[in-house]
């Protein structure tokens, strides 16, 4: 009898002991303004629902490859202009509608729609024709052969909507994936349930909540309180140490895609001038200011593009700190005195951070910058919109995304005919090596150019419980996928 | 009282009408697009102006300041461009939160301004006095975000009596919801509590200093029964003004306690709305804020004028 009491009473005070545990809360700094990954720009959005609630043809996992997805296999025409996918049977979304090719095709023609609120329309834009051939067979034909489409596609960007569906998931969000949307309490939490009907079998985890916690100070206790099993991007990389030192959590330093650099505008006088760009990246010590503004926790970048993409070439002794040469360079550039210029900040506080070394490396050869700290709308209304700038520190977080330099509409007002025919030619690239080789190229040129500062890769850091396992490690895209998470068993 | 009802509620009208004029052209001068927002760092100017096309941001300024008011009116507050859900489903989720909240934290306040006040104004100078006062003096000079802080630390990460943030909402259960507002509210209301006690001492002493009062203890009640029967509703009356200030700050003042805590409040509603550019909410909120405002002084001078019959003469004239 006392025995039943005892079991009756664990049960009740400790469920966890019976079963491992089947619910997690995820901290995230950030809250999603909604929940539809194709419109809008928000990698916040990405993170509570990419291949938790959406999946898309393929999807990309920690590494950055690219994995099946709902297309479980796929042909490529000889010319590298024509995919033929074929789709997984028996899926059903959330709200118990079929999956089947005509989803695709309606997804796909809705991103590229003329009204579509895409943010990333240019992944459809080479779209030719989109032929269903039955309802699991779909060739989907491009203007030539793109080496990044299939990436691309894998983007939140490129998710499959339901057509009944598709304009509620700003807030009623139904796809495929192994996770359902439960509900938001708008400020505070997502929650997820798991999808019982999920096509690629049963998940770990029974309930999944995201919490927002903007306040790094708040992450910390939240963390030490246990209302938080992980935190996969920890908003404050001061702070790791704590969670060292704690046995019960691990701490996972990797990569996000996100260069961080000292954006130059490359139209306005003296940034126009390469001997001054090449003057100020002599300037930098990358060490110092990721010791000083990461607490040693980021990687230092020679180019913008990833270290831990198989592309990469690592650029970062093209320049190191020479403060005779950048002195020289200046002075040949006719700037002997140095000059002043303003440093507009967005909020983030690696930016900040880094704004205030950058100010003090700059200061040694004779550039007197005005640091000038800004919200996010004014940043992106006067630095992104209308150029009105001269120097600023943002990290890009979009994956492979050094073809932004070939529009030299962008902000860093980078306008270089060699470059564009390197990105051009990558474009129509059907070769892997020959990629590869292209991508390299494009690297070296914009290092060479000095077109912006390259300061250094955005850690992700990672901080969850001890027996946590299946979490990313990598953000190459923006997600925390929980299909294989899962706790191990306490010993 | 009925002219000066009807010359009240006009300057109420009034006051609403030049606050939503002010409000608009305030935020309309704001630099910074919501559209452009919306895309952050992406190249795309084209999505930004489908985007600005779906939440009506292209027609003149004219039209969308009807189109607001009148929607208004009607209760009808828009769709937030961020979240896009109805504006008033959203400020009507956060003032579940922020106005328990504000009242918890006000409750709280007053049981412990009140006794307190009263304790060191009956021993004036004594020493419980120099202590109580001491005490509020150190209350005034915490900064609540500290407080919050060292209270997350003690109860939350090392006692584990309450989580350390996060609000579930009521449906979670009446209790569950006080318990995640319980340690807010505490930081909330310790600086006002220990300026309440100051203003009840002192309320108290002016008052004790009355000619009633003197009247009161020559008829042979002793100083405290003087004090509870006569003073102590006298000496209420700037407490509660003090109060009400109280209420219509903390209501969206408290941003700062509800990131520390992550609840889901109007502060940080407003905040994050400005932000993002979710102008529709900036508008809306501040507008229900001023209306919240002058219908309090609304509510107040009502009672004046009932209670002090000069005041209704005085407008009869």
């Amino acid at each position: 009898m006392i025995r039943l009491i005892i079991i009756i009473l664990s049960v009740i005070f400790y469920p966890n002991l019976l079963s491992a545990q089947n619910k997690i809360t995820i901290g995230l700094q950030m809250e999603p303004p909604n929940l539809d990954p194709t419109a809008g720009a928000a990698s916040d959005i990405d993170e509570v629902v990419y291949g938790n609630i959406f999946e898309g043809l393929v999807r990309i996992d920690q590494y950055g490859k690219i994995q099946s997805g709902l297309a479980l296999s796929w042909d490529i025409s000889k010319d590298g202009r024509s995919y033929v996918f074929h789709l997984a049977e028996g899926v059903k979304f959330h709200d118990g509608t079929d999956f089947d090719a005509y989803d695709v095709k309606f997804s796909f023609n809705r991103a590229r729609a003329k009204n579509s609120t895409n943010a990333k329309k240019y992944i459809f834009k080479p779209i030719v024709m989109i032929d269903v051939f039955d309802s699991f067979t779909i060739m989907i034909t491009l203007d030539h052969a793109r080496s990044d489409f299939l990436f691309n596609i894998g983007l939140g960007d490129a998710v499959i909507v339901g057509e009944e569906s598709a304009a509620n998931n700003v807030y009623n969000p139904v796809g495929t994936g192994p996770f359902k949307f439960k509900r938001w309490i708008r400020g505070e939490r997502i929650e997820l349930i798991a999808n019982d009907q999920y096509w690629g079998g049963a998940v770990w985890l029974e309930r999944v909540t995201f919490k927002f916690i903007t306040d790094p100070l708040s992450a910390y206790t939240a963390m030490m309180a246990g209302d938080i099993d992980a935190f996969p991007n920890y908003p404050a990389p001061e702070n790791l140490f704590l969670f060292e030192i704690d046995p019960t959590f691990d701490v996972i330093v990797g990569l996000t895609a996100g260069e961080t650099i000292l954006s130059t505008n490359n139209k306005s006088a003296p940034f126009d001038n390469i001997l001054v760009r090449r003057a100020m990246a002599y300037a930098i010590n990358r060490q110092e200011i990721i010791d000083g503004a990461m607490f040693g926790n980021a990687v230092p970048i020679g180019s913008h593009f990833a270290p831990d993409h198989p592309y990469y070439v690592d650029l970062t002794a093209l320049y190191t700190q020479n403060l005779t040469k950048a002195r020289a360079l200046l002075k040949e550039a006719g700037y002997e005195q140095g000059f002043t210029a303003s440093l507009k900040l967005p909020p983030p506080i690696y930016a900040r951070r880094t704004g205030e070394l950058i100010a003090y490396q700059l200061a040694k050869i004779g550039i007197d910058l005005k640091i000038e700290n800004m919200e996010w709308a004014q940043w992106i209304d006067q630095v992104l919109r209308h150029k009105n700038y001269d120097l600023t520190i943002v990290s890009h977080v979009e994956p492979m995304d050094i073809v932004i330099y070939a529009n030299p509409n962008y902000y860093f007002g980078y306008d270089n005919k060699d470059f564009q025919k390197i990105i051009d030619d990558i474009d129509h690239s059907n070769d892997k090596a020959q990629t590869e080789k292209l991508y390299q190229e494009a690297q070296r040129k914009i290092a060479d150019d000095a077109v912006n500062g390259y300061l250094f890769q955005l850690g992700k850091y990672g901080v969850w419980k001890k027996n946590l396992m299946g979490m990313w490690r990598n953000y190459p895209i923006r997600a925390n996928v929980l299909r294989d998470v899962y706790f191990a068993e306490a010993q | 009282m009925g002219a000066y009802l009807f010359k009240r509620t006009l300057s109420l009208i009034i006051t609403l009408i030049v606050a939503s004029i002010v409000i608009f052209i305030m935020i309309e001068v704001v630099p910074g697009d919501p559209a452009a927002f919306m895309m952050g760092l992406s190249d795309n100017t084209e999505a930004a102006n489908a985007v600005r096309t779906e939440l009506g941001l292209d027609a003149s300024a004219w039209q969308r300041y009807f189109t607001w008011i009148f929607g208004m009116t009607s209760g009808d507050f828009g769709i937030s461009y961020t979240y896009r859900i109805p504006v008033s489903e959203l400020i009507g989720q956060r003032l579940l939160v922020s106005v328990p909240l504000t009242l918890y934290s006000l409750i709280l306040s007053t049981m412990i301004a009140i006794p307190v006040g009263i304790i060191a104004a009956s021993r004036r100078g004594s020493f419980v006095d120099t202590v109580l006062m001491g005490l509020a003096q150190v209350g005034v000079a915490v900064p609540n975000f500290w407080f919050a802080i060292i209270l997350v630390l003690f109860f939350s990460t090392s006692l584990g009596w309450f989580s350390a943030g996060g609000f579930l909402g009521w449906d979670a259960g009446f209790f569950q919801g006080l318990k995640a507002l319980t340690l807010p509210a505490i930081s909330l209301a310790l600086p006002q509590a220990a300026i309440l006690s100051r203003i009840m001492r002192s309320s108290i002493l002016d008052v004790m200093d009355e000619d009633y009062i003197r009247t009161a203890r020559a008829k042979g009640l002793s100083k405290n029964q003087a004090l509870i029967d006569h003073g102590l509703r006298n000496a209420m009356i700037p407490v509660l003004t003090i109060l009400g200030l109280q209420f219509s700050f903390l209501l969206a003042g408290g941003i700062i306690i509800e990131s520390i805590f992550s609840l889901p409040g109007l502060g940080r509603l407003v905040f994050q709305s400005i932000a993002q550019r979710d102008l529709i909410v900036v508008k809306s909120i501040v507008t229900l804020l001023v209306f919240a405002v002058v219908m309090i002084t609304f509510f107040v001078d009502m009672c004046y004028a009932l209670v002090d019959p000069r005041l209704r003469e005085g407008a009869q004239k």
